[in-house]
């Protein structure tokens, strides 16, 4: 598998929603590995990788959130200046376009795991790979 | 001044043979011309001979707002299209207007009742006013309009909008009446005090304000703040317009032009009579229009009445300004807005109708807002914040188009809307208006 489910939650602007959703991961052993939040003035989307990505997204729901499941595609880095860099560069020569991107929470030794999201998966993964871009499985970005 | 002396303190016998007189006429009137009150006549077995006096009223079958709606556009009318001289819109409940129209004698008649109300208010012939209504399918600009005319009285007609140049109008014209919102007054005042000026400085002395409900404490508030008289006005596009109802300048309630509009005040659930000074809901039968009468219309706006003669001398009836509303509708800037238009306008974005919750509220500077709330279900989240923006603004223009006004959307989590009874509250109004 060269992508990675991500839970995508509707969270409203208001004082301690977010922490409630992580009391309600943390309740149930369910882990974050990587995290990003794109918010507006009244409204934000959480959104996660998680190592229990079916049981999250019923737990959610059940608790009245709303959630959506997105393709995203893991990628190793080289932790060096202009590591990411050239990354980004590879997509944008071939035409490629990232919806958004962020990073692991925990490093795995000298690289940074970065999520990434494309409209099409499919075609970012062909040209990552002919580029020799590492891309994590998601056993392993999720340390199963 | 009282502009028609002769009928507004008439003795009260004298109103009544009038009232007699008139809806003898209009019963015999509708049932020949109008197929929709035809039917209905016919459903409860009565014949226009049936109705012998005013007393008898209380035979004829109410009219609702629903009638109106069912027969858009033209079918509730009593007479040709050909001979309508204007037509006017309001909200409907649903998509489709609430359609009123006009012949030259209801203008005429409109005329008239305007003239008598901006007099009852304080107004004179050669006093200059200031119409800052809107003008258009809304009746409230051209009906003090054509009033004024009648009056005789030197129109500015501002309508809405462009607050400093009405304030700058006003200061060279120096105009003794304003009519407009109570909202819009103050704010009004308000942008005078921002410019520098101290609104008790204005020229106008007598305000006629309505087509919203208000308080008197706000009427107290916008007496001190521009150094005038504020009256309430009533008045429904489906009777008239404004005009149906005036406070003197004594404000004990507001006169009802009753040898034209005939007032009553029921149970609403029971559409039984109220004694006198009970609050219910009130009932008008328009008594000489000819485009588009209606025989004990439900106005689904609660008041108490009075038949005691007013200090001004006036014998005709007084009803209270609103205490509330029978139905769910709620008036912002003017506009009369129900949730079922909300619900039409959402219906339009995917077909489904997503939990909502209307928040009316005033800003400091007395401007309704209405904020709408939209729970995002399933089918609406995406997971990106464009799309999200995007549906926001789909959903502001689909109600902004169907109410006719500028409203924000909010997107909510589910849910979170306040429920009673496992029914959603639809609409919070924070203003304390009643």
């Amino acid at each position: 598998m060269n992508t990675i489910k991500q839970v995508s939650i509707f969270i409203e602007n208001t004082k301690g929603r977010l922490a409630e959703v992580c009391i309600l991961l943390g309740k149930h052993n369910i882990n974050i590995k990587a995290l990003t939040i794109a918010e507006s003035p009244e409204f934000g989307i959480l959104r996660v990788v998680l190592d229990n990505t079916d049981k999250a997204k019923n737990i959610l729901k059940d608790n009245g959130f709303i959630v959506t499941i997105a393709t995203v595609v893991a990628v190793e880095v080289s932790d060096t200046p202009g590591g990411l860099a050239k990354v980004l560069n590879v997509l944008a020569n071939n035409n490629i376009n990232l919806e958004y991107m962020y990073g692991f929470v925990e490093k795995a030794r000298d690289k940074a795991l970065m999520v990434l999201k494309f409209d099409s998966s499919k075609r970012a993964i062909e040209i990552l790979q002919k580029n020799n871009i590492p891309i994590i499985e998601e056993k392993i970005a999720l340390g199963l | 001044m009282i502009y028609n002396e002769k009928i507004e303190c008439a003795n009260k016998e004298d109103l009544k043979n009038i009232q007699s007189e008139r809806l003898v006429k209009l019963a015999k009137y509708i049932y020949d011309n109008s197929f929709v009150y035809k039917q209905k006549l016919d459903k409860e077995g009565i014949i226009p001979t049936d109705i012998k006096s005013i007393d008898n009223i209380t035979k004829l079958p109410f009219t609702y707002k629903e009638d109106l709606r069912d027969s858009y556009p033209f079918s509730l009318f009593s007479t040709d299209i050909k001979n309508v001289a204007e037509i006017h819109v309001s909200s409907g409940t649903t998509g489709n207007p609430t359609v009123v129209g006009y012949t030259k004698r209801d203008l005429n008649l409109w005329a008239n009742v305007a003239a008598r109300s901006i007099a009852c208010a304080g107004g004179n012939k050669g006093d200059k006013i200031q119409i800052s209504y809107g003008y258009g399918l809304f009746t409230g600009g051209l009906g003090i309009h054509y009033g004024a005319l009648r009056l005789g009285a030197t129109i500015i007609p501002t309508a809405t909008g462009q607050t400093k140049r009405q304030i700058k109008l006003m200061q060279d014209f120096k105009p003794r009446i304003v009519a407009c919102t109570p909202s819009y007054i103050l704010y009004i005042a308000e942008e005078m005090k921002s410019l520098g000026i101290d609104p008790k400085t204005s020229s106008w002395e007598v305000g006629i304000f309505g087509s919203e409900p208000w308080t008197t404490a706000m009427r107290d508030k916008i007496d001190s703040t521009l150094g005038l008289t504020a009256t309430d006005i009533y008045g429904l596009s489906e009777i008239i317009g404004p005009g149906v109802a005036q406070e003197c300048t004594y404000r004990q309630g507001l006169h009802i032009w009753s040898d034209l509009f005939f007032p009553e005040i029921i149970d609403p659930k029971t559409g039984k009579s109220l004694p006198e000074g009970q609050a219910g809901e009130l009932v008008i039968t328009t008594l000489t229009k000819q485009a588009i009468p209606l025989i004990r219309y439900r106005t689904r706006d609660i008041v108490s009445i009075t038949y005691e003669t007013c200090k001004c001398g006036r014998t005709v009836p007084r009803i209270s300004k609103i205490k509330g509303r029978t139905d769910d509708m709620i008036i912002v800037r003017g506009i009369n807005i129900f949730p079922t238009q909300i619900e039409f306008a959402l219906l339009q974005i995917d077909g489904t109708l997503p939990n909502y919750q209307l928040i009316v509220d005033r800003t400091p500077s007395a401007l309704d807002t209405l904020e709408v709330l939209v729970e995002v279900d399933e089918k609406l989240f995406t997971d990106e914040i464009k799309a999200l923006e995007n549906l926001k603004i789909k959903i502001k223009r689909a109600i902004d188009s169907t109410v006719g006004l500028g409203v924000s959307v909010k997107l909510v989590e589910p849910k979170t809307l306040t429920r009673t009874e496992g029914k959603s509250k639809r609409v919070i109004d924070k203003r304390n208006l009643h």
